[in-house]
């Protein structure tokens, strides 16, 4: 088995002698620092070095090193609490919202650091958008909801290139055969599921290029939940979709690329396939196969 | 003094049952807790309710009405001598022969012959009435202890449900509280409606909803200078809306706004201070706003406007700004609005928290600015619930008095300028209630008419308000 050269590169904190990809693919519990500068690594549209979080005096996050790549699906598993949304919540700055919390590292998006001072966090999400566990719409109408994005980024400037994008996203969502005749309803009054797709068209209208989802299908029944995997599997091909999960199965069935985070350290990260077949680390084939978590 | 001593000795005697009850519910048991159907407290709580209540109720209804039945009692055969005199002479020679039985200090008639020789016998009858009413009481309270205690001891076994009972006795409080609480409130509806009533059968409703003279004035003799008075209620529900008015002009943008920083904008420490100081303010009393109204903004303003006054061309505005006095609505409402500014932030404040994070973090999101957030998703998603607390604010508006007493005026006008002095519905049933008045006059009996108008304003403003939070909390619950 050769390793994809694409594979994001791990660091444990400690620094480790450079081995080349295919030593680390033999040795499951030995890590790899990362290839930084490396062609694999200029590839990826989401690099992070060194990030660590805070919360207070509490460190959420421990040195997490990490390269997610474009027009892909990463899932990030693990058990609760081990920081996972936390990281998440940094690539999109969200965590700017919660006073106590502080981010150390470096996070870049096409190359540009997003913690950099001269990037503005409204802008920022503008390119990265955001899906949450609970579904969250507006208490607007099912338009409005959608148009909310475009709005306040002034995309449109006329009623049908506002309605060309509301009826394009809600498309791309899989949510138009369905609400097509009720746009001016409340979003509210949708099912769990629909209601769930409806802010993913909320995000897509604004055409981001990352699209962050934290546990977007916990709140959800099966067949909804079916649903938005499909769409998922779907929108990779246009966006760079990071998502985090608490099902294994989840990951396996929409992501191409998996990461293992437990305790706030990454322990590790690979093509979906061999982490779930083979794992290199203990602690990820403990949680895989449900020894703990 | 006495009733205070045995209720002591009661509450000890309840306590006695309780370690009574206990003490046999753990015997019953045999040391093996677990037989119990209840906790061992339960049937001590059992058997001390049943020792103390029943009795503490009848001393505290002998405390209340023990005095009206001896009274009764006392004057219900009154000797012929007794019966000779003026109404408000018996009651005084009543109230001195309790008065002498109960060794206290009478009043100082001096009674003399025959009406001595009955003054003498009812303070016989008053002292052994008293007698009577003290011991009787106590001793059937005693009794009646005793026997909640004999009732309720053999009832306790292993089995018996001393939970459920206890539990039945708490219920029945809750409900007797609940019930105390409706009835009083259904009481003063009733008089209000009752006398208001009385004052319809003498003024034609439709003349007092929509006339629009008010002058209460009735006078002592039939052929005295404006002998019937007017009761038209529009200057003075004009006079309560303009104020009103003013002061939601106020208080509306100022708390609104101060609540979107409070809740949105302030960090922690700012909040933790501000939030606290907003809720004293709530609780300053009206009538420190009157006098402030009164003292300080009343001049402050009439300088104000006479000083705009003198400024301008002269003309019909600049004399009448000259003119201007210190009491005048604009005073009023301006200084309800300020009092009512805690009461809207606070409430909007809540309203504005009650918003989910989940909808915030969504905006924030989509690329969302703070107050973009702020205007477009949390205002209206807030915005049933701050109307409700608006239409509070405005119910409370009309419902205030004091500052409207001590800076608008008394002279009900018909008029929208807040420049001068009106009057208000509540201010004008105090002065219609204050003072010597007698009862049965349409002039007092119109305070009622105009309390019980007030009254159905303030509940539909109330009902309505109460909806729109129903609705508003259904939405994210």
């Amino acid at each position: 088995m050769t390793l994809n050269p694409l594979i994001s590169p791990l660091r444990q904190g400690h620094a480790m002698p450079a081995q080349s990809p295919d030593d680390t693919a033999r040795a499951p519990v030995v890590h790899a620092p990362a290839p930084i500068g490396s062609a694999a690594a200029g590839e990826a549209k989401i690099k992070a070095r060194g990030v660590n979080v805070f919360y207070g005096d509490k460190q959420a996050l421990f040195d997490v090193s990490l390269d997610i790549p474009g027009k892909s699906v990463m899932a990030f598993i693990g058990p609760s609490g081990c920081g996972k949304s936390t990281f998440l919540r940094c690539i999109n700055r969200m965590n700017d919202t919660i006073p106590s919390a502080r981010v150390e590292g470096a996070i870049e998006i096409d190359g540009a650091d997003v913690n950099a001072k001269s990037v503005d966090p409204v802008v920022l999400r503008s390119r990265v958008g955001m899906v949450f566990q609970k579904p969250n719409p507006f208490p607007k109408t099912i338009f409005e909801n959608v148009a909310y994005g475009p709005r306040i980024h002034g995309l449109a400037s006329r009623k049908d290139e506002l309605e060309a994008i509301v009826e394009s996203s809600l498309k791309k969502a899989g949510l138009w055969n369905e609400v097509a005749d009720r746009l001016h309803q409340p979003g509210t009054g949708l099912s769990g599921g629909q209601q769930q797709r409806l802010v993913i068209a909320r995000a897509i209208a604004v055409s981001p290029e990352v699209i962050l989802m934290d546990e977007p299908c916990s709140a959800l029944d099966p067949i909804a939940t079916a649903k938005i995997e499909e769409l998922i599997d779907e929108l990779r091909t246009q966006f760079c979709i990071v998502i985090v999960t608490h099902s294994m199965a989840q990951a396996a069935r929409v992501s191409q690329r998996t990461a293992f985070f437990h305790l706030g350290k990454l322990v590790e990260s690979g093509p979906t396939e061999d982490m779930f077949t083979n794992p290199r680390d203990s602690r990820t084939q403990d949680y895989i196969t449900g020894r703990f978590g | 003094m006495l009733t205070w001593l045995s209720l002591i000795v009661l509450a000890l005697f309840s306590g006695a049952a309780f370690l009574a009850g206990r003490r046999r519910a753990v015997a019953a048991a045999e040391g093996r807790a677990r037989v119990l159907h209840s906790l061992p407290d339960y049937y001590g709580a059992y058997a001390a309710l049943w020792a103390g209540v029943p009795a503490a109720l009848l001393l505290l209804l002998g405390a209340m009405f023990g005095g009206r039945v001896e009274d009764a009692m006392l004057q219900a055969n009154r000797p012929a001598v007794v019966q000779a005199l003026e109404p408000d002479r018996q009651t005084v020679f009543f109230s001195d022969a309790q008065a002498i039985a109960a060794k206290a200090s009478p009043s100082e008639v001096v009674y003399e012959g025959e009406l001595k020789t009955a003054l003498d016998a009812k303070v016989a009858e008053a002292r052994r009435l008293q007698t009577l009413r003290t011991f009787g009481m106590l001793a059937a309270a005693g009794v009646l202890a005793l026997a909640g205690f004999l009732v309720a001891i053999p009832r306790i076994n292993a089995e018996f449900r001393a939970r459920n009972r206890v539990e039945g006795w708490i219920g029945v409080l809750l409900i007797a509280c609940s019930v105390a609480a409706v009835l009083t409130t259904l009481g003063i509806v009733l008089s209000l409606v009752w006398e208001s009533w009385r004052f319809f059968h003498s003024v034609n409703p439709l003349a007092f909803l929509f006339g629009t003279e008010w002058s209460p004035q009735i006078a002592m003799r039939a052929d005295q200078v404006a002998s019937s008075g007017a009761f038209g209620a529009v200057p003075l529900f004009a006079g309560t809306f303009l104020i009103m008015f003013i002061a939601m002009l106020v208080a509306a943008p100022v708390g609104l706004y101060s609540a979107i920083y409070l809740s949105e904008y302030a960090s922690r420490p700012v909040r933790g201070l501000v939030k606290p100081l907003l809720e004293i303010l709530a609780g300053v009393p009206t009538v420190v706003y009157g006098f402030f109204a009164a003292l300080t903004v009343g001049p402050l303003f009439r300088a104000g406007f006479n000083a705009l006054g003198a400024a301008l061309p002269p003309g019909p505005v600049a004399t009448y700004l000259m003119e201007v006095q210190n009491q005048m609505a604009l005073v009023a409402g301006v200084v309800m609005g300020i009092m009512l500014i805690p009461f809207v932030s606070s409430l909007s404040d809540d309203i504005i928290n009650a918003v989910p994070q989940s909808l915030r973090d969504g905006s924030y999101a989509m690329g969302a600015t703070k107050s973009e957030t702020v205007k477009k998703v949390v205002l209206p998603a807030a915005l049933p619930g701050i109307m409700a607390a608006m239409l509070l604010a405005v119910s409370r508006a009309v419902g205030e008095t004091m500052i409207v007493t001590m800076a608008a005026g008394l002279q009900a006008k018909l008029t929208a300028n807040p420049l001068d002095t009106v009057t208000t519905v509540t201010v004008q049933i105090v002065t219609l209630l204050t003072g010597d008045q007698e009862f049965d006059s349409p002039k007092t009996l119109s305070a009622f008419g105009l309390g019980l108008t007030l009254f159905v304003v303030t509940l539909t403003l109330n009902i309505i308000a109460l909806r729109i939070v129903q609705k508003y909390r259904e939405q994210y619950d």
